[in-house]
């Protein structure tokens, strides 16, 4: 008992080095299961990514908390390691070795699954909230946020002052949103032609949630990451600008 | 030195940021608008330079290189820190709408794919294999 209170010590101490412990035993794993159970044919990230969200789940059940195995005191720096700073670190680092015309050559198309992508999720979001009998804008709009991403819709519901209660929905939705997107891009990449720079990168600006991309990409073909992360970077940033003012006004014209 | 790489990355990664925040001011938006993106495009645009010519050291290149190859298991950690139980405590609403806009975002790649693809190479033509797998 006592031993086990010294260790719990040092793995909590040490956090951020307990996570790198934890997570590439987990990768160990995933990729060990890939091979012998499903010969490679489930990649290894995914069913990492899988376990992860796993682990998410089973933290969140036993904490109560939002940081899912992260609020567990010794795999704290789990949180850390996956949190913005370091991802967004590794997501730039992506970038090295990327030529700069095969951006240039697919600029236009990355704009227009930019503004498809995030009208298109209001759209989707909204139209969901009203057949569940939600009727009035605040609400519609702040729902469609959050079928955009997790951050559009808590950005825009408070912007317009949406109920906390319908401000939860928009990032419970957002959420689902990231982790189908993380789960399932490896099935549907072949049906859909993500396989070049130029998809890729028109993906990362219709689901626009950086980290279902990211995720998403990294389990199907890790070279593609840079692209669909670039476009998806700018997504949120353009939920929350046209979110609050374009389509509230829209949504409130016409209910 | 490996160091090098890393700062540059990091450098790349703090400007980047800085302007995508300041960007988000302007347009009256509490948000970062675009800040990895643009450390990106920065971070493209400073090794084309450096490599061409010819000052980028082979330890210079680690340093930026270690980052991009830790990048799945970041990624699993971030999934691994998601609140999964609010999600599907969210109920039917938030799961339908999450749901429908994935589908119809999925759809929606081969369309735009489609467009404009005069001004590109066709994307490779063994998009759909023949056999299929699942």
């Amino acid at each position: 008992m006592e031993l086990l209170e010294l260790l719990r010590q040092v793995l909590t101490k040490y956090s951020l080095v307990t996570a790198f412990a934890v997570i590439g035993v987990t990768v160990w794993g995933s990729y060990f299961l890939s091979d012998c159970l499903t010969r490679g044919r489930l990649h290894g990230s995914a069913i990492a990514i899988l376990i992860g969200l796993l682990l998410a789940y089973v933290g969140g059940i036993a904490t109560g908390g939002e940081k899912g195995i992260a609020d567990i005191e010794m795999l704290s720096g789990i949180g850390l390691m996956g949190g913005a700073m370091l991802r967004d670190f590794a997501i730039v680092a992506t970038a090295f070795g990327v030529r700069m015309d095969e951006f240039r050559r697919t600029g236009i198309s990355g704009i227009v699954s930019l503004a498809v992508g995030v009208l298109m999720s209001f759209i989707v979001g909204a139209l969901v909230a009203y057949s569940f009998g939600y009727r009035d804008a605040v609400s519609l709009t702040t729902i469609g946020g959050g079928a955009a991403t997790y951050i559009v819709g808590p950005v825009t519901g408070s912007a317009l002052g949406a109920s906390s209660e319908v401000i939860a929905l928009s990032v419970a939705a957002g959420l689902i949103k990231s982790m189908l997107v993380m789960v399932t891009t490896p099935f549907v990449a072949k049906y859909i032609g993500l396989n070049n720079a130029r998809s890729a990168l028109i993906f990362g600006g219709l689901m626009g949630t950086t980290s279902g991309v990211a995720g998403g990409l990294a389990a199907t073909d890790p070279t593609l990451v840079p692209y669909g992360a670039m476009t998806a970077t700018f997504y949120t940033g353009l939920g929350c600008l046209l979110g609050p003012s374009v389509v509230f006004m829209l949504i409130r014209s016409m209910v | 030195m490996t160091i090098y790489g890393t700062a540059l990355l990091s450098i790349c990664l703090l400007f980047g940021l800085s302007v995508g925040r300041i960007l988000g001011a302007v347009i009256g938006v509490d948000a970062n608008v675009g800040g990895v993106g643009i450390a990106m495009l920065l971070l493209i645009l400073v090794c084309d330079r450096l490599q061409q010519s010819g000052r980028m050291q082979p330890p210079t290149t680690q340093g930026i290189a270690y980052w991009s190859s830790i990048y799945i298991p970041v990624v699993v950690a971030m999934a691994a820190s998601q609140n999964v139980v609010a999600a599907i405590k969210g109920g039917p609403v938030a799961i339908v709408a999450g749901v429908m806009v994935v589908i119809v975002s999925f759809a929606m790649v081969p369309i735009i794919s489609r467009l404009g693809q005069s001004d590109a190479p066709p994307p490779n033509s063994h998009t759909l294999p023949t056999k299929d797998e699942s």
